[in-house]
């Protein structure tokens, strides 16, 4: 075959919202070149799991299964699609952009020796490959180089890019193939402990409607009383881009973003905020979003409906003011 | 313990960015450059592991002439010794092949511990540490919080996704990729800029890529606005007056 091949992630006994994801790009990039597209998810033992995947539009289902895949390992889990890739040889292989695809992705696009087009946001007739530089401030399309030995394509893609309710459907089960990769205890050089949280989520942001948010443009920890007053005028939370918490300006539980929580208030104030995808894919649910920011080429303009393109510690006091004025 | 520091030199964070007129790549010529911010919390955590175990902090870098500002600012900070690998076609590389080229130089100098940022500020990839560990042949973790050195290696904290973490223990040498928070970044002393002068800065020339690269990048350009956003205008105060009308009549949280 040289179809595409989406590998999917799993988290506890569920596959995860951005492998479906992923397989939605899959799908529609098999659609464009008329390949056949399938999926490969790995683990111990993932029968029920591929049962998740019975009723989309897939030419087969590839069950990679070993002991050694219980708990992720970049070595085990590279070992593995090695293995795979090399028996299926697809054109493309697709992953979700998530931190485990990060940790094994470009190791295993090396073995091939390619590299991995990453956090890719869009994918065009070609195909060419959508991804965003300089941290969201602009666009850029990648190709890949036909290569003299046939090789495939690897292609992570971001969360939130490509709809789950795109998925195809088909009434007849795909077929679940097995695969089991050889793999020796000592190829596995990393030993993993158990995932953990730091500290019971005290704050969740995840439920307040109306968020204050504050970035690196504020400069200093006391410019932070500015827009505290702002949260309290609007009886909002206060939340921050990962910067602020890196410094310890405000605590980590009130980071928004990947590494942070995942936001969906009815409105969203993007203080000094420029905009990077790490924050974006955290509060891109927001119900209306007003961005201030001096830089008006700041990337959180395109997802904002109401800019203010100024020096926020003259727009804040200010708005501060008005909304205390309003409300009394 | 001997540690390489990869580290990148890119654009600063609030640079102007212009397209070059062909539409592949951004005009330089008015850029200035800095450290890319993950790469400087991976020399501040190989500095606080010199601190606190010994050893030799080596920083490595490949690009023009122009980066050796940043790999003095890293001696400045404390690094022992600089490698600078002179290569000025990093734009027609892709990150394999500026990879191999640290791999060699890496290779040469058996470091007991590599650690680079976990992605670029410019192109973001995200790639060239793992990508590094797989040449090298040596085990690896990315977006690591924490290093503590152990009888039998490493033990360190990664990140992972909806503020969960992870401990991994593991064998050295090996090559981590780091997060930013994981410390508090230093700043270059007086006394510290006075030192770097002194400091050894290998300047290697970087062998020209041997294969053609496997992706290209064919088109950069600005990013279709997603919303349509309304700017608003005007002294502070209409601003604000604008804003506290939009809240009150359209999103209804006042």
């Amino acid at each position: 075959m040289s179809g595409v091949l989406v590998v999917l992630e799993r988290r506890n006994a569920a596959i995860t919202r951005t492998s479906f994801e992923a397989l939605a790009a899959g799908q529609s990039l098999a659609k464009q070149l008329s390949l056949e597209c399938s999926a490969a998810i790995l683990g111990e033992s993932i029968a029920a799991l591929a049962g998740e995947l019975s009723g989309k539009q897939l030419a087969s289902i590839h069950a990679v299964e070993h002991p050694l895949l219980q708990q992720y390992t970049a070595d085990g889990t590279t070992t593995a699609l090695q293995q795979l890739i090399a028996k299926l040889a697809p054109a493309y292989v697709l992953f979700p952009h998530t931190y485990q695809v990060r940790d094994f992705a470009p190791a295993l696009s090396t073995r091939f020796g390619q590299v991995l087009i990453s956090d890719v946001t869009a994918i065009h007739d070609g195909p060419t490959f959508v991804r965003q530089l300089f941290q969201g401030k602009l666009n850029a399309d990648y190709r890949p180089v036909p290569q003299p030995v046939k090789a495939p394509c690897f292609v992570s893609i971001q969360a939130g890019a490509f709809r789950t309710d795109s998925l195809e459907t088909a009434t007849t089960p795909a077929p679940i193939e097995s695969f089991s990769p050889s793999i020796e205890p000592a190829q596995i050089r990393t030993t993993p402990s158990a995932p953990f949280r730091e500290s019971a989520h005290t704050v969740d942001l995840a439920s307040a409607p109306v968020i204050v948010s504050v970035g690196r443009g504020i400069r200093e920890q006391d410019n932070i009383a500015l827009a505290q007053a702002l949260a309290d005028a609007l009886g909002a939370e206060l939340a921050a881009s990962r910067p602020i918490c890196d410094a310890g300006w405000l605590p980590m539980e009130r980071q928004v973003g990947s590494s942070g929580q995942t936001v969906s208030p009815k409105l969203y104030l993007a203080i000094g905020i420029s905009g990077a995808i790490q924050h974006l894919v955290g509060m891109k649910g927001s119900k209306t979003v007003i961005a201030i920011n001096k830089d008006q080429n700041a990337p959180i303009f395109e997802v904002a409906d109401y800019g203010v393109a100024a020096d926020l510690f003259e727009i804040v006091p200010a708005l501060t003011k008005a909304i205390l004025a309003a409300k009394s | 313990m001997k540690i390489i520091v990869a580290i990148k030199q890119v654009p600063e964070r609030d640079a102007q960015l212009k397209i070059t007129p062909d539409g592949k790549g951004i005009d330089d010529a008015d850029l200035s450059y800095t450290i890319n911010e993950p790469d400087a919390y991976a020399l501040e955590e190989a500095l606080q592991l010199k601190e606190k175990n010994g050893g030799e902090v080596i920083v490595l870098c490949a690009g023009p002439e122009r980066v050796a500002s940043t790999l003095r600012e890293a001696l400045a900070k404390g690094a022992d010794r600089a490698i600078h690998i002179v290569a000025d076609d990093l734009a027609q590389r892709d990150t394999l092949s500026l990879a191999r080229l640290l791999a060699d130089t890496i290779r040469a100098e058996s470091p007991d511990l590599i650690l680079t940022g976990l992605q670029s500020d410019d192109l973001g990839l995200g790639q060239t540490g793992v990508i590094l560990a797989e040449l090298l042949g040596i085990p690896h973790a990315t977006i690591i919080m924490q290093v503590e050195v152990t009888p039998a290696g490493l033990r360190v904290k990664r990140e992972l996704e909806d503020g969960f973490f992870q401990h991994v223990d593991m064998p050295l040498p090996a090559l981590l990729t780091i997060q930013s928070g994981g410390n508090k970044l230093r700043y270059a002393t007086l006394m510290g800029i006075k030192k770097a002068r002194s400091k050894p800065t290998a300047t290697l020339p970087g062998a020209p890529s041997t294969s053609p690269p496997t992706i290209e990048l064919v088109r950069v350009y600005l990013p279709e606005k997603q919303k349509r956003t309304q700017m608003l205008t005007g002294t502070p105060a209409e601003i604000a007056a604008q804003l506290v009308e939009k809240l009150q009549s359209e999103v209804h949280v006042l």
